[in-house]
C-alpha cells in the first residue's frame, strides 16, 4: 500500500505527520521524501545514509563535427532550451525537460543524450523505517525529474507499505507524487488560509483520481469552518491532533513527538486504523 | 524607499510553507502607503483572503501545449508511446491510445512522430491571472488550475504585471508575495527583485530551508533580510539562527513572537496591523523599519 501525506499550503505539519506516523506503526515500511525542494524527513528521522546517487535528467550535447547548423532542434524544443547562434546551437540546460526530441529529430544525428545532474537521491535507514529522500540542487529549476526519481526506486516495489511526503501545493510536482497512490491523507489545519488551501489540494487529488482523507492538524487553533467543510463535501477526517505547543517545541528541535509523549502514540495508532480502514474503502468511527 | 522615488520590488519568501509568509505580508501592506503587491504564491494563493479584492481585470493564462490523442484516427499502433520519456500514454480497451494531460509535459516528440498524424498539439489553459483593487492598493494575483504546471511563468507574468501598475500608479513599492520552495516558481519571483525578505521559523526544518533558499537568493546577489516568526517556541534556536544569519552576508532584522492573534486576524480577514494590540504591532513596525534602515 502506498500513502501520500499531502497539503494544500506549506507547514500545515505534512512532514511532521509522515514522521510521526511512521513511528507510530512499529513495523518495516519505506518513507519517499518527495519534498525535494525541501527535503527535511531525515532531520527528524536521522537514520543512518546507506546509498548515495545523483539524480539525473538526459540533456541533450552536440558534436560540432557532426553539426551542420540547421536549426532542426532548435526549431523543435518547446521549451527554447536550445539556440542556434552563428550557426551553433547552444544548450540551455535548465530550460531542457529531457524529452529527447532534438536528438531523435537531429538530421545529421549530432545529439546525445547525456546525464545532466539536478539532485541528488539517499537512501537512509534507522530501526525498522527505511527512507529515500530527493533532494534538487540549489539553483536547479525542475523538480518534477527528482520525484521521479525517487518514486521510481527499484526499492519501492519491495515494499508493502510505503509512506510519501509529497510536496505542498497544486501543481506538477505533486500531481506526480500523487499520481500511482492508493490513498492521501491531505493535513491542514482550522485555518482561513488551511481552508482555502484545502480547497485547492481537494481538487488536485480528484483531479489525480485517488481516494483520500484529512487530518486536522493544530486542532483548536482557528475555527470549525474547515471539519464543516469536510462534512458537506464527504470528506473523511480521520484525526485531529490539538495545537499543543508542547509538540511545537519538541518539533522545533527535531524531536519525534511520538517517543517523547505516549499519549500521542495511541492518538497516531487511532488515526493509522482510520487510514487503514479508509484505503480498503471501508467504514470506520468518525473521529469526533 | 524612503527618500528614493524608484520602485523598489521586496519579495517574501519562506522557504518552507506555513511561516507567516502571508500574514507579513498584508502587515507590510498596512505599512507602506505607497505601494502594489503581487501575490506569486500562484500554487496556494491565500493574500486575497485578508485583502478582500475587488477584481477589476481576469485574463485567462496560456502556457505550451498538450498532446491530445484523436480516438477516430489512432490505429493502436502504440509508436509514439516508446519514445514518450514521461509516460504519459495509455492503452484504452479499445486498443487505442490516449494521454494523460497531467503527465504530459507538452514536449510534442509524439505528435511529431506518430505515423497517422492521430495526435492533436493543443494551447494549454492553466489559469488565469487578476487585477484587483484593495484597502491597501491595487493587487496582481492568479490562479493556477488545480494539476496545473507552474513553470514560473505565470509569476513571471504576475510580476511583470504588477511592476507596470507601479509605474503607472507612480507607486515606490511592489511587494510580493514569494512562492513557497527553491525551484521554477521560487526563481521567477526573485530574479531581478530589489530586496528579498525571508520568514523563517525557529525549528530544524525552518533552518535548513532558510539555508537554501538564501544560498539560491545568492546566486541573484539580492539582500537579503532575515526574521523570525514565532520565535520563542524555540528561543535557543532563534538565537542560532541570528548568530547564523549575522556571519552570512544576508541581516538579521528581528523577530515575532508566537501570537495566536495572528490567527484571529486572519480568521477576520484583516491585516495583523488592523488588530494587533500595540504591543504586537511593535514587532512588526520594528522589523520594517530595519529593513529600509540596514541599507
Ligand atoms: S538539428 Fe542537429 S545538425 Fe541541426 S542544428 Fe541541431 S544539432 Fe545541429
Ligand atoms: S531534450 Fe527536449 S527539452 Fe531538452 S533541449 Fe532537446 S528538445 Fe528541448
Amino acid at each position: 500500500m502506498k500513502i501520500a501525506i499531502a497539503s494544500g499550503k506549506g507547514g500545515t505539519g505534512k512532514t511532521f505527520f509522515s514522521v510521526n506516523l511512521a513511528h507510530s506503526l512499529d513495523r518495516e515500511l519505506l518513507l519517499l521524501d518527495c519534498d525535494v525542494e525541501e527535503p527535511n524527513v531525515n532531520l527528524f528521522l536521522k537514520g543512518e545514509l546507506v546509498e548515495q546517487r545523483d539524480s539525473t535528467l538526459l540533456v541533450p550535447q552536440v558534436d560540432l563535427d557532426l553539426c551542420d547548423g540547421c536549426r532542426v532542434c532548435a526549431d523543435f524544443c518547446q521549451f527554447n532550451a536550445i539556440a542556434v547562434i552563428r550557426g551553433v546551437p547552444l544548450i540551455f540546460e535548465d530550460l531542457c525537460h529531457g524529452c529527447g526530441g532534438c536528438t531523435l529529430f537531429c538530421p545529421q544525428k549530432a545529439m546525445d543524450d547525456t546525464p545532466h545532474k539536478i539532485g541528488v537521491i539517499s537512501h537512509y535507514h534507522k530501526g525498522k523505517i527505511s527512507l529515500i529522500e530527493g533532494r534538487l540542487d540549489v539553483g536547479k529549476a525542475l523538480a518534477v525529474p527528482v520525484i521521479r526519481d525517487v518514486k521510481g526506486d527499484k526499492e519501492v516495489a519491495k515494499h508493502p507499505l510505503v509512506i510519501l511526503d509529497a510536496p505542498p501545493g497544486t501543481s506538477c510536482p505533486v500531481v506526480w507524487s500523487l499520481s500511482g497512490c492508493d490513498l492521501a491523507i491531505l493535513v491542514t489545519e482550522g485555518t482561513p488560509f488551511g481552508l482555502h488551501d484545502l480547497k485547492l489540494a481537494v481538487e488536485t487529488v480528484r483531479e489525480v483520481g485517488i481516494p483520500f482523507g484529512v487530518v486536522v492538524n493544530r486542532d483548536g487553533l482557528g475555527d470549525e469552518r474547515v471539519v464543516t467543510y469536510c462534512q458537506e463535501e464527504n470528506i473523511p477526517v480521520v484525526g485531529k491532533i490539538p495545537n499543543d505547543r508542547e509538540i511545537a517545541t519538541l518539533y522545533a528541535q527535531g524531536k519525534i513527538v511520538v517517543d517523547e509523549l505516549p499519549h500521542y502514540r495511541a492518538l497516531f495508532t487511532q488515526i493509522w486504523e482510520n487510514i487503514a480502514s479508509l484505503a480498503k474503502g471501508g467504514r470506520y468511527e468518525r473521529v469526533q | 524607499m524612503k527618500g528614493s522615488n524608484k520602485l523598489e520590488e521586496l519579495v517574501i519568501l519562506s522557504g518552507k510553507g506555513g511561516t507567516g509568509k502571508t500574514t507579513l505580508t498584508s502587515a507590510f501592506a498596512a505599512l507602506s502607503d505607497s505601494l502594489v503587491l503581487a501575490d506569486c504564491d500562484v500554487d496556494a494563493a491565500d493574500l486575497h483572503l485578508i485583502l478582500n479584492p475587488t477584481i477589476v481585470k481576469r485574463e485567462p493564462f496560456v502556457e505550451g501545449n498538450e498532446a491530445i490523442v484523436d480516438p477516430k484516427l489512432c490505429t493502436g499502433c502504440g509508436y509514439s508511446a516508446n519514445f514518450c520519456r514521461f509516460d504519459a500514454f495509455r492503452k484504452e480497451d479499445d486498443g487505442t491510445y490516449s494521454i494523460d494531460t497531467i503527465r504530459c509535459e507538452g514536449c510534442g516528440v509524439c505528435v511529431r512522430l506518430c505515423p497517422a498524424s492521430a495526435i492533436k498539439f493543443e494551447e494549454r489553459h492553466c489559469g488565469h491571472w487578476m487585477v484587483s483593487k484593495t484597502r491597501f492598493g491595487t493587487l496582481v494575483h492568479a490562479h493556477l488550475q488545480a494539476a496545473g504546471e507552474n513553470s514560473g511563468k505565470l509569476v513571471t507574468l504576475v510580476r511583470k504585471e504588477a511592476r507596470k501598475i507601479a509605474l503607472e500608479e507612480g507607486k515606490k513599492l511592489l511587494l510580493v508575495d514569494g512562492p513557497p520552495g527553491i525551484g521554477c516558481p521560487v526563481i521567477s519571483s526573485v530574479t531581478g527583485a530589489d530586496k528579498v525578505v525571508l520568514v523563517t521559523e525557529p525549528s530544524l526544518s525552518g533552518l535548513h530551508d532558510l539555508e537554501r533558499v538564501s544560498r539560491l537568493a545568492a546566486n541573484f546577489e539580492i539582500p537579503v533580510y532575515v526574521c523570525v516568526n514565532k520565535a520563542d517556541i524555540a528561543p535557543k534556536l532563534t538565537k542560532e539562527i541570528e548568530k547564523s544569519v549575522k556571519e552570512s552576508d544576508n541581516k538579521f532584522v528581528g523577530t515575532i513572537p508566537y501570537d495566536e492573534a495572528l490567527v484571529q486576524a486572519q480568521i477576520k480577514g484583516l491585516s495583523p496591523m488592523e488588530y494587533l494590540s500595540a504591543a504586537g504591532r511593535n514587532h512588526i513596525e520594528k522589523l520594517w523599519e530595519n529593513i529600509w534602515e540596514t541599507n
